[in-house]
């Protein structure tokens, strides 16, 4: 059976488990979800779900969107993402809400992760820096060498140097699933999530388990 | 904090009254050793607390033997304290009491504060 949820991050904060260990939990508002659209193999090359979240105003949609919609009378939904999925089992129209999962089960939860500018080596990759003593001046977070001289001439593509960090799809693995709140629509994981709160997440089942 | 996580968040453990910067107290904590269940005390100086809106944490120091400190910090929703008792207050003048940690002995007693 298909499982998979759209959702908002909430935030984290803590509970217990019954040994009264605390578990660090990221509280993601999830679902209800609507089937918007299954791929199929024959039609469309790949199998794949299509779930809508996130209700909104008719207005703020495109009239394609709301037609999208409309042929299984669903409400405006403001996110449509796809979820490649083997078996499906699920029908267009149908509502799919956090009691998809239960305690104990493993998601892989997708987001953005929080921009960070700029960054240099030292931040985006990880490098050491320079030294902190030694008369060292302007090389304390340097990257260091980016290459041979003349044999090579030139700095090979990919090489790790400062630049853009952040607001990249970022896909936290195998997180446990410690709550599960159907009354509010809330999921818990274990653990930490890719991005800011407030921030579209993608709960599917974990791929390695 | 948000509504949300403040609906899910574990209650205050009901065992632990209202502490204060300074207090003396015994802090009983249930301890697993392997299929046994005991209690453990653990008395000392509450040299500070962490008001946060989710995780709210009390620190305890003591003076074990050979004068080594031993500070611990405590869930205030933690299952796991059984009760704690206050012995007594103390006059003090700021909310982190760090400064006991540089001090042995006589220097490091706070004046007894006696309320109604």
């Amino acid at each position: 059976m298909f499982k998979g949820l759209i959702g908002k991050k909430i935030g984290m904060t803590q509970i217990f488990d019954e040994n009264g260990a605390a578990i660090p939990v990221t509280v993601i508002e999830a679902g209800p979800c609507y089937v918007t659209q299954v791929r199929t193999e024959e039609r469309d090359g790949y199998s794949a779900v299509q779930l809508g979240f996130g209700e909104s105003k008719p207005r703020r949609l495109t009239g394609g969107q709301l037609g999208h919609l409309k042929k299984h009378n669903l409400p405006p939904l403001r996110f449509l993402r796809e979820f490649r999925a083997k078996n499906v089992e699920v029908k267009e129209g149908d509502k799919l809400t956090v009691d998809v999962f239960e305690v104990g089960d493993h998601v892989d939860v997708v987001g953005h992760a929080k921009g960070r500018g700029f960054a240099g080596a030292v931040k985006r990759y990880g490098f050491g820096g320079g030294p902190k003593t030694h008369g060292q001046s302007d090389r304390h977070r340097a990257p260091g060498s980016i290459g041979a001289t003349s044999g090579t001439a030139r700095v090979f593509p990919g090489k790790r140097m400062a630049g853009h960090m952040g607001t990249h799809r970022v896909t936290a693995q195998n997180l446990e699933v410690v709550l599960v709140d159907a009354e509010r629509n809330l999921i818990g994981v274990r653990g930490a999530v890719p991005g800011p709160k407030g921030g579209l997440v993608l709960v599917k089942e974990a791929r390695k388990q | 904090m948000n509504e949300v996580l403040n609906a899910v968040k574990p209650p205050r453990n009901p065992n632990i009254p209202d502490l204060n910067i300074g207090d003396i107290v015994s802090v009983f904590v249930r301890i697993k050793e392997g299929n046994n269940e005991r209690v453990q005390e653990f008395k000392g100086t509450v040299i500070a607390m962490h008001e946060s809106a989710t995780n709210p944490t009390f620190t305890v120091r003591r003076i074990a033997s050979n004068g080594i400190g031993v500070e611990r910090t405590f869930l205030f929703q933690s299952p796991r304290i059984e009760k704690v008792t206050v012995q007594r207050h103390s006059h003090v003048r700021r909310a982190k009491l760090y400064y006991l940690r540089e001090r042995t002995g006589k220097s490091a007693r706070l004046k007894q504060k006696f309320t109604k």
